[in-house]
Formats: C-alpha cells, sequence, structure tokens
C-alpha cells in the first residue's frame, strides 16, 4: 500500500519536526538567561551606557517589542505559527536584521560546502569500499590506499582541519587560512575572480570533511560487498558466464548501494554536527557560525531559526530517502518497510 | 552437604584456578587472531604510558595558570604569558620562570606546564568518556529490553522518541543543554557535568542497536523454551538473554565512550567546556581562541592534536576488534 505508506512516513516527517521544534523553543527558555539583558551587557562593553533607573524601564520596552514579556504558552503558539512561515522574527543582537535573512545569507554557504564534500566522499568511498571487496579488481593499489582512510575515519573533522589549515594554509601557504573570501574584497557573485577565490577558501574545510569521511563509506561498502559475494545470485552471475566485470558492478556493486544510501540518511545529522565546528574552525560564513554566534549571545530567535532549519533539511532529506528507497530495491515493498 | 559434593566433579573436570587459567590462555590465543583489538589496546596503553610519564615528571600546581607567578602578573587576554610576547617565544616558553624542573613539553600561553595539562587532563577526558558512556549503555540497554521484549505502546513511544532525537543534530541539542545547565549553575559547569549532560543523549544509539538485537532474539528456540517452561520476563532477560547479548553490549559500550568523548570535545572546542579542567577539548579550545596555529606555536597545539587522534584510533580498533569478538559471524578472515 503505497499511499498507506507514503501518509505513514509524512505524519512521521512532521512529528519530529513538532517534537524538535517544541524542545527547541523551551529549551532555551529554562536558561533562566536574559537575552535582552546580555544585548544592553554587550552594548555597555561597546561604550553605550545609559542611566541605572533608565536600564529597568529600557528592558520593559525591548521585551514588549520582542513578545518576551507576554506568557511562555502565548510565545510559543506564536513561535508555532510564525515558524511553519520560515518567518523567526528579528535578531536580538543584530536587531534590526531579521533572522531568515541571517538565514538566507549562510545558508548556501552551508548547503555549497556540505552537499558538495558528502557526495564526493560518498561516491569516493563507496567506489572504493567496492574495490576492495573486489577479488579480480586492482585490488594491490587500493589496499594500500585505503587503510589510512579507515583511520582518519575515527578523527574528528574539525581537527584534521586544524591539522590541513597548519600544513596547507600556514606551512605551504598555498590557501587562506579561513573565512568565506578575502575580507578585502567585496562579495560580487558575476565576478569570475571572486568566484575564484570563494572556491580557494572552501577547499580546506571540504577537503577537511572529505578525508575524514571517505574511510567511513569504504568501511560500510565493503563489509556490504563480503555479504554480496556470498549471495546465491552472485553465483548463478558467475554459472551465466557473465564477465567479472558485469558481474561485479551490475549484480553486487547495485545491490550492496542500497545500505549505503540508507547510511546516509541516518548519518546525515553526525554530518551536520561535525560541519558545525568545522565551521567554526574555519571562520566560515555558514549556518554554523551563525548558530554559533547566536549561542553565545542568547539570541533565541536565531537559534530557533537556524535548528528549525536544520531539524527540517535533515528531516526532508531522510523523507526523501526512505521515499525513493522502495523504488531502487524492489525486494522491499512500501507495506514492509 | 553430602548430596550436593558428588555432582561437583561432574560440573568442572579440573580445579578453579586451572580452569581460570585454561580461560586467559584461550583469551590470549584469540587476541593474536584478532590484531584489531591487540593495536587498540596498544596505543591506549601509549596514552596510559604518557599520562604515567607526564605525572612522574611534572607537579600538579604545574598545570595550573601560571600559578608559580604572583597574581598581578598571571597572564591573561590582555597580558599574555611573558614569553609569547617576547621575540622567540620557544626558546623562552620551554625553560620560563623555573630552574628546578625543566618545562619538557614547553608551556602554554596562559603559563601551564603542557605535559602537568596532560597529566590531569587525559584522566579528566577519559573520566567523561566512561560516566557518559556507562549511563548511556546501561540506560540504553535497559529500554532496549523493555522495548524490544515486552513491545506494545511502551515499544512505540521508545521508538518514536529515539527516532525523533536522532533526526536532530546531537551536538545541537547537547550545545543548548549545556547553556541551560551552565547558566543554572551561575556560570559553572564541571567537567562531570558536562559528562552528565552529555549522558542525557548518551543512551540513543545503545537503544536503537540493542533494541534490534533483542528482536532477533526473542525469535530463538532457546529463549522461546524458557518461556514456556515459565519464566518470567525479567527471569527471561537476565538469565538467557543477557549473558548471550554480553559481548554485544561490551563492544557497544566502547562505541558509546568513543562518541561520549567526541561529543565533549566538540562542546568543549566551542567555548562550553569546563575551565577550570585541563581536559584535552578545553586545550583544544585554547589553542583556536588565541589562534596558536596561525601565530606557529606548534608545540602548544600539536600535542592534544596528537594524543586524541591516538584516542580516537585506539577507540575505534578496540571497538572495531571488540565487534568481531561479538558476532563470530565475522571472526572469518576475509
Amino acid at each position: 500500500m503505497t499511499v498507506d505508506y507514503l501518509a505513514r512516513r509524512i505524519g512521521m516527517f512532521v512529528a519530529v519536526i513538532f517534537v524538535a521544534t517544541s524542545f527547541n523553543f523551551f529549551l532555551p527558555r529554562f536558561t533562566g538567561q536574559d537575552p535582552i539583558a546580555t544585548r544592553l551587557e554587550l552594548l555597555a562593553a561597546e561604550g553605550v551606557t545609559t542611566r541605572a533607573e533608565d536600564y529597568a524601564a529600557l528592558i520593559e520596552t525591548y521585551n514588549a517589542k520582542f513578545g518576551l514579556d507576554r506568557p511562555l504558552v502565548l510565545q510559543y503558539l506564536t513561535y508555532l505559527s510564525t515558524a511553519v512561515r520560515f518567518d523567526f522574527g528579528e535578531s536580538i543582537t543584530k536587531y534590526p536584521t531579521r533572522v531568515s535573512e541571517l538565514i538566507n545569507q549562510a545558508m548556501p554557504w552551508s548547503i555549497g560546502l556540505l552537499v558538495t564534500s558528502t557526495l564526493l566522499a560518498f561516491v569516493v568511498g563507496t567506489l572504493g569500499g567496492a574495490v576492495l571487496a573486489w577479488q579480480h579488481g586492482p585490488k594491490a593499489a587500493f589496499e594500500l590506499i585505503l587503510p589510512p582512510f579507515f583511520l582518519l575515519a575515527a578523527v574528528p573533522y574539525y581537527l584534521l582541519g586544524l591539522i590541513l589549515i597548519w600544513l596547507l594554509a600556514f606551512q605551504a601557504k598555498l590557501l587562506p587560512l579561513g573565512g568565506g573570501y578575502a575580507p578585502t574584497t567585496l562579495p560580487d557573485w558575476s565576478d569570475f575572480g571572486f568566484l575564484w577565490e570563494v572556491f580557494k577558501h572552501s577547499l580546506l574545510p571540504a577537503l577537511s570533511i572529505v578525508l575524514a569521511s571517505i574511510g567511513f563509506w569504504a568501511l560500510g561498502m565493503r563489509s556490504m560487498m563480503i555479504t554480496m559475494q556470498g549471495e546465491d545470485y552472485m553465483l548463478q552471475a558467475e554459472a551465466k558466464g557473465l564477465t567479472k566485470a558485469r558481474a561485479f558492478f551490475r549484480y553486487a556493486v547495485r545491490n550492496a548501494v542500497l545500505p549505503q544510501t540508507t547510511a546516509l540518511a541516518l548519518t546525515l545529522p553526525h554530518v551536520v554536527s561535525g560541519a558545525i565546528l568545522v565551521e567554526r574552525i574555519f571562520g566560515y560564513p555558514g549556518i554554523g557560525r551563525v548558530l554559533y554566534e547566536a549561542i553565545t549571545g542568547f539570541d533565541y530567535f536565531v537559534i530557533q531559526g537556524v535548528v528549525f532549519i536544520i531539524v527540517l533539511a535533515i528531516a526532508f532529506a531522510m523523507l526523501v530517502i526512505d521515499v525513493i528507497y522502495p523504488l531502487l530495491d524492489p525486494r522491499i515493498s512500501y507495506s514492509s518497510a | 552437604m553430602a548430596t550436593t559434593a558428588p555432582t561437583e566433579p561432574l560440573a568442572t573436570s579440573s580445579s578453579p584456578t586451572s580452569d581460570t587459567l585454561n580461560q586467559a590462555a584461550g583469551l590470549w590465543r584469540y587476541m593474536k587472531r584478532n590484531p584489531s583489538i591487540i593495536a587498540g589496546f596498544v596505543l591506549l596503553g601509549i596514552i596510559i604510558l604518557f599520562w604515567a610519564f607526564g605525572t612522574l615528571m611534572t607537579a600538579p600546581e604545574d598545570a595550573k595558570d601560571l600559578a608559580f607567578a604572583p597574581p598581578n602578573k598571571r597572564p591573561s587576554l590582555q597580558n599574555p604569558h611573558p614569553c609569547y610576547a617576547s621575540e622567540n617565544p620557544r626558546e623562552l616558553c620551554f625553560a620560563y620562570d623555573n630552574e628546578e624542573r625543566q618545562h619538557l613539553l614547553g608551556t602554554d600561553r596562559l603559563g601551564k606546564d603542557i605535559l602537568a595539562s596532560f597529566s590531569q587532563g587525559i584522566p579528566q577526558t577519559i573520566m567523561i568518556g566512561l560516566i557518559a558512556g556507562s549511563l548511556g549503555t546501561v540506560v540504553g540497554t535497559i529500554l532496549a529490553f523493555v522495548a524490544g521484549y515486552y513491545g506494545g505502546i511502551l515499544d512505540a513511544a521508545i521508538r518514536f522518541i529515539v527516532d525523533t532525537l536522532q533526526t536532530i543534530p546531537g551536538l545541537l541539542i547537547l550545545i543548548i543543554i549545556t547553556i541551560a545547565w551552565r547558566e543554572v549553575g551561575g556560570g559553572e559547569m564541571t567537567f562531570i557535568q558536562l559528562a552528565l549532560i552529555i549522558a542525557m543523549l548518551a543512551w540513543l544509539g545503545p537503544t536503537r542497536v540493542v533494541r534490534s538485537q533483542v528482536l532477533v532474539m526473542k525469535q530463538r528456540s532457546y529463549v522461546e523454551m524458557a518461556r514456556l517452561s515459565g519464566m518470567n520476563g525479567p527471569e527471561v532477560i537476565l538469565k538467557e538473554m543477557m549473558p548471550n547479548l554480553m559481548p554485544f553490549i561490551v563492544a557497544n559500550f566502547v562505541l558509546a565512550v568513543s562518541s561520549a568523548i567526541l561529543a565533549s570535545i566538540g562542546l568543549e572546542a566551542l567555548g562550553l567546556g569546563d575551565f577550570s579542567s585541563n581536559t584535552l577539548g578545553m586545550m583544544i579550545y585554547h589553542n583556536i581562541w588565541y589562534g596558536s596555529l596561525v601565530n606557529g606555536w606548534w608545540w602548544w597545539w600539536s600535542p592534544p592534536i596528537v594524543v586524541i587522534v591516538i584516542l580516537f584510533i585506539g577507540l575505534f580498533m578496540l571497538s572495531r576488534g571488540m565487534d568481531e569478538w561479538a558476532n563470530p559471524r565475522l571472526r572469518r578472515r576475509f
């Protein structure tokens, strides 16, 4: 029953988003931390001070402005109704910038970095792992190249990033130390020179994600392929007289790639967690940096917006993979999945 | 006890001591066939040796912020450790202010002896991993048995919570909880509290993995047999299933410890750690904060990275080896 499965899966999707956003709304509020006071402290540190009697009035005005003085339940309902319209209000620390504007600026950077590096690692790792398990392939070369990647897979992305910064940016001076583009240039997306600069700045963060995750995919694919080679249909393929390469790619790899796709959906949250730290290390202007700055400044609305978008993106990616999975693998029917 | 005495020789053919010896010998023979476990133990052993070396060579007070300097000379952001302000920081940082004891690995910008920091930080980081990992494994295993064995509404509820929370990047949740915790504690948080925070999510993985094993094992004939012979739920779980799942749970415990340490270092690197501790993550944080990479202070940033990399690779090898030990189907060599 395809419709049934779809309905159940979409129901789950909505539930995940609802629970995650509720959690996200209530937790920062239980801290007892006052975002307005934090903002005023920040201003005071910059030299903007006011008389003590004005201070209380100022806090009251701001609380009213951001609706922070209303009952929690009302704030929550407002939050839910605006969140579904992707409206997260204005940032407290960067007032009057809208949260959606901050996210819109940062999102392309993160998506570009994450999608390219994750897909690259997935493809290279999966192919490498497959060849490693194939008795007739060019095994020797891969047996030398891949094992170091298995070990790298145990190292957090950002530590690898630190080592890469030192090697390639600090010592060899081949690549920039961090940031999305040089601070002296003005962003101009139609200028080829600027695009080249953006590319150069993204190489190191991307490389640290790719190098640290190739091994993960290679390991998964290798063990999957080993299981596949014991299957009856592999014996049959051989008995039919198919070439070894055809049996390998059409019979074994095709089947082994499927569980890898599921793993891709399941590990997405981990990849994003790692990428937040990578962006922090490299000062990359992505969503991770926005989140980090919001956390240190107790900017509720930005935290809510960013977490909502990340959860939405991950839940959506998982939904897509779950829905197309039975199409890729005829053995799995929608009803049993 | 005349009635029970004759049965004893039948139960064990040799004395208890030689039995343990045989078991140990068997374990050793097995370990030789499982190089991953050996590599894991060796790498973790290197870290323990490094810690022991540091503890022998330094005194605990060396790990304090320039503890031997008068308070007004303590380094800070505005007033860094004098050796770092000099022309040639490396020379000075290794000899500074300590005639009796050489700083073998130098000092950091805060004036802490780096080797002494390790002798404090390594046990602290491992403690975080063990606390969060064992809490997560115990809670996760209990929930997994409740969900997998009894099924029904409890199973559905537990599965829903696990599925939901695993969709959200764990780091996001931990960041928010850590900030909340720190604020409630008035800006202070010990590394033990950090471990407890991480434990709040550490049960998710074990619950999911152990539950699926419980589901498979529930169908086995010996479990059916036990149920038919009138054992109740807890009895079946404790007497029949737990002993058989133990290797699997232990292998997962190593993974749980590893991911707890990973989470702690991530949080600490973001500046959400215990500032009075010297954990490996706090060392990374201070390095990022002071930009030791771009300043070329390699003697400060490289040791913690090396130790963390060895620690993670060691735990990874150990968990791979234990996986093989727990799952005999993997034991064949390919």
